[in-house]
């Protein structure tokens, strides 16, 4: 078979459009990194959703954190300790376990039925699992930032007369968000890797549409090497982490393009997140 | 264990779950924990030594070996752990058994892949099939340490090559103005400060490495995870003690262990942080002076 | 893959094997799959295979050791040499025989069945739980069915029981047991036969061990003692050799 013909089969597999028999026998390397690379489709969206969902809880996360009233306080540490204190892994079966043991034929909340059965699907229930998981992560760095906004801005704030929402709109909040930038940045990789790990803990894989380590380890399971398709991932992965550098780097600077040169921080890649 | 527990059929209630909880299978799952605490014990320093290699050498005026630095710390980090686990224990491995292969036979003729098969002299085995089950599980063992240590030093290379270049230039500089050479400066100056610095970084890194344990059934090591699934799945009349599924609660079980570890873990990194900050020249270590002269 | 092999010859082969001729043989299993294999309360490796594989290693004169391993990895483990057979109750299977070779089978094709909790379902439309890469999870594929993937036979149960599932799809001599535990489950459409009964798996370069044990199940196929020991673990309906 010849390449082009894979690519036209499998490109969109892990969608369901596309040949339904995954390859059985002469695998191709061709076959292999089209498949893995159409698997990496789930990745980004998982990636990609968790963390646009997740900034902003986080962003209340840390507010919630930083603020007065216990009332608001103890959930928000609580949640951040429970989720960047257990192991992702563990978070993934739990929620499968939990959201399986809901009623199968909905739940009747106010004489309206609300259906159920899809937050056992990995796109629904995996999704809340790394939107939670990222965002008690952003929101303890964000809270960090947010102790660590210079007390001269606020009162120059306080100065103009800018009070309340406004204040936080167009001072609190960007000065939070170019501090914790860096840090963020780190966080964002590490959801993208761990997005990895949703197949292979309690969600299972629906009429063989799944990620690229869920490709991965069918072809090392059929063809009994895994010397070519881990690597694969791990090429695939790499070009996806360097592609998130430079979208976060292009951000960094804008939000730093008011400063003078010497002052802007360039993001380094440094592991300053717990997962 | 207890000598009423030779026929668990007859048991019922809190009898039963004693006995339960005291079979040889539940044993083992104890014993697991002590496992995945002496991984963390072991990687740590392991995993620290990997770090500081890499980060000499990313900071080497050696050319091939800061590429060599540069490449270790860059390929790692971007590559998901997990991806690494699945295949890292299989390829150390064999590599390992290539290369006494290559001592300890010379004289051997055929080819070491055959068709799927890896075939290395048996006496170039690890380790030899003759012995007994502890070296092989202590063998598994060691190369799940050394994975880790693999993966995780990267992270700490990282950190700690930040962390040298946080230390502030004037310190070395001090030191070459009283005539020390390259090495001593990095010696007595560099290392000794940079910690407090590495600090927070490692700190996290611990963080990681405790909450990456759960992955360490990949790896082909009997560890909690392997256990809770083992024992919580349902149980036919086949067993002693048949029961339906209780997955839910061994996991509840083992995210409690992992929040008090990281509740202890949080408490003492704490502690640590406090006593490096003495006498060191950043606010911190500032402000323990004055409360100190108070 | 393939022209490798041929470069190999008999002759080298059987030198290979006789090197490690009086060593210990290491036994892998996988300890999750009940009565075949599993780890029994004391945490032992315990089942029909372990039976079978203690009595074929008295008959062999050969030392034993049981080991065990993830499914997934099952057979990568064996070809780079981490044990030397496996028993884990696996299907002699032609995509499997490209990488290994199996010994003379020691349980003649098995049924596999589909256990759900109605029979009132159209199998060929139904959402099939089963194990990844068995046998059983290619044919769910194949009759058009939603397949959904497990790593371990005790899920695909679960899987069945919280309602994930329509119907699970394994030996059925595994699903068994569970059926006659369980008064909500039960069997459902036509039994299938799969595979070409159950066998050894050992590396293509170790022919002399494969015959060893090829040798022994022979001779406990023709003194019947193999044909009362799956009566045993599996009862009096199980079938058996002629």
């Amino acid at each position: 078979m010849s390449c082009a013909q894979s690519i036209q089969d499998y490109a969109l597999r892990s969608l369901g459009i596309g040949e339904r028999l995954l390859p059985r026998n002469d695998f191709t390397l061709c076959e292999q990194v089209v498949l893995i690379g159409s698997g990496l489709i789930w990745n980004v969206y998982f990636g990609v959703l968790a963390l646009s969902f997740g900034f902003l809880l986080a962003t209340a996360v840390a507010l919630g954190k930083a603020a007065d009233s216990p009332w608001l306080r103890k959930p928000s540490e609580w949640f951040i300790f429970v989720f960047r204190g257990s192991p992702l892994f563990i978070q993934f079966f739990l929620a499968y376990e939990a959201f399986v043991l809901l009623p199968r034929n909905g739940i009747e909340l106010l004489g309206i039925t609300a259906e159920t059965g899809w937050l056992t699907r990995a796109w629904a229930g995996a999704l809340i699992v790394l939107f939670l998981n990222t965002a008690a992560y952003s929101g303890e760095i964000f809270y960090g930032a947010l102790r660590s906004v210079p007390k001269g801005d606020l009162e120059a704030a306080d100065a103009y007369g800018f009070t309340g929402w406004h204040k936080f709109r167009k001072i609190t909040w960007p000065t939070m968000l170019r501090l914790a930038w860096p840090a963020y940045t780190n966080e964002a990789i590490f959801l993208f890797h761990a997005t990895t790990l949703v197949y292979f803990s309690g969600f299972p894989a629906w009429q063989q549409k799944g990620d690229a380590l869920y490709y991965a380890n069918y072809f090392a399971d059929k063809t009994f090497n895994p010397f070519v398709p881990y690597p694969i991932v791990a090429v695939y992965f790499i070009l996806l982490t360097l592609c998130l550098i430079a979208l976060f780097g292009w951000a960094n600077r804008r939000l730093n393009r008011h400063l003078p040169q010497t002052q802007r921080r360039r993001i380094r890649f440094r592991p300053q997140v717990i997962r | 264990m207890f000598q009423a527990c030779t026929d668990p059929d007859t048991l019922d209630g809190l009898a039963w779950l004693a006995c339960y909880l005291t079979n040889g299978k539940h044993i083992a799952f104890y014993g697991s924990f002590l496992t995945v605490l002496s991984l963390l014990a072991i990687t740590a320093p392991v995993a620290l030594a990997f770090g500081f290699g890499g980060a000499v050498a990313a900071r080497s005026r050696i050319a091939p070996l800061r590429w060599f630095g540069q490449a270790y710390t860059a390929i790692v980090r971007g590559v998901p752990d997990i991806v690494f686990f699945l295949f890292f224990v299989i390829a150390l491995d064999q590599g390992f058994e290539w290369l006494r292969h290559k001592v300890k036979c010379p004289g051997w003729d055929q080819p070491i892949r055959q068709g799927s098969d890896f075939i290395v002299c048996a006496e170039a085995k690890l380790p030899l099939s003759s012995s007994p089950q502890w070296v092989h599980e202590g063998y598994g063992f060691g190369l799940a340490v050394l994975t880790f240590a693999i993966v995780f030093g990267a992270f700490a290379a990282n950190v700690l090559s930040g962390a040298m270049r946080a230390v502030p230039r004037a310190q070395v500089e001090t030191g070459e103005a009283y005539g020390m050479t390259h090495r001593q400066t990095f010696w007595r100056i560099l290392v000794p400060q940079m910690w407090v610095y590495a600090l927070p970084g490692l700190s996290n890194l611990w963080m990681i490495l405790v909450k990456a344990t759960p992955l360490l059934f990949l790896l082909g090591v009997e560890d909690i995870v392997y256990w809770a699934r083992e024992l919580g799945g349902a149980k036919t009349n086949i067993y002693a003690y048949p029961h339906p599924d209780w997955r839910l609660w061994y996991f509840l079980g083992l995210l409690v262990f992992y929040l008090g570890l990281t509740k202890v873990s949080e408490i003492v990194l704490a502690r640590i942080n406090d006593r490096l900050s003495l006498g060191q020249a950043t606010a911190a270590g500032e402000a323990r002076r004055r409360r100190a002269a108070a | 893959m393939k022209k490798l092999i041929l470069t190999t010859t008999a002759a080298a082969m059987l030198t290979a094997g006789a090197a490690t001729a009086q060593d210990v043989v290491r036994l892998g299993t996988e300890g999750a799959y009940p009565p075949y294999n599993f780890i029994n309360d004391n945490g032992e490796v315990d089942g029909f295979e372990r039976d079978l594989g203690d009595e074929l290693c008295s008959r062999a004169e050969r030392e034993c050791e049981w080991v065990t391993n993830d499914w997934d990895s099952i057979i990568p483990n064996l070809v780079s040499g981490n044990y030397d057979t496996i028993i884990a109750g696996m299907s002699i299977t032609d995509e499997r025989d490209e990488v290994v070779d199996f010994s003379e089978n020691y349980l003649p094709p098995a049924p596999s069945a589909y256990a759900a909790m109605t029979d009132s379902l159209d199998l060929g439309n139904a959402v099939v739980a089963a194990q990844t890469g068995t046998i059983q999870a290619n044919h769910v594929v194949d009759t058009g069915a939603t397949l959904l993937e497990f790593p371990s036979p005790d899920e695909i149960v679960a899987a069945v029981r919280n309602g994930e599932a329509d119907a699970a799809f394994a030996d059925k001599d595994f699903l068994a047991d569970v059926v006659e535990q369980d008064s909500q489950l039960m069997f459902v459409g036509e039994d299938v036969s799969l595979g070409q009964g159950m066998g050894m798996a050992f590396r293509e370069s170790d022919p002399e061990l494969r015959e060893t044990f090829s040798e022994a199940i022979v001779a406990m196929k023709e003194d019947g003692s193999l044909n009362e020991m799956i009566t045993e673990w599996f009862g009096d309906g199980a079938p058996t050799f002629e």
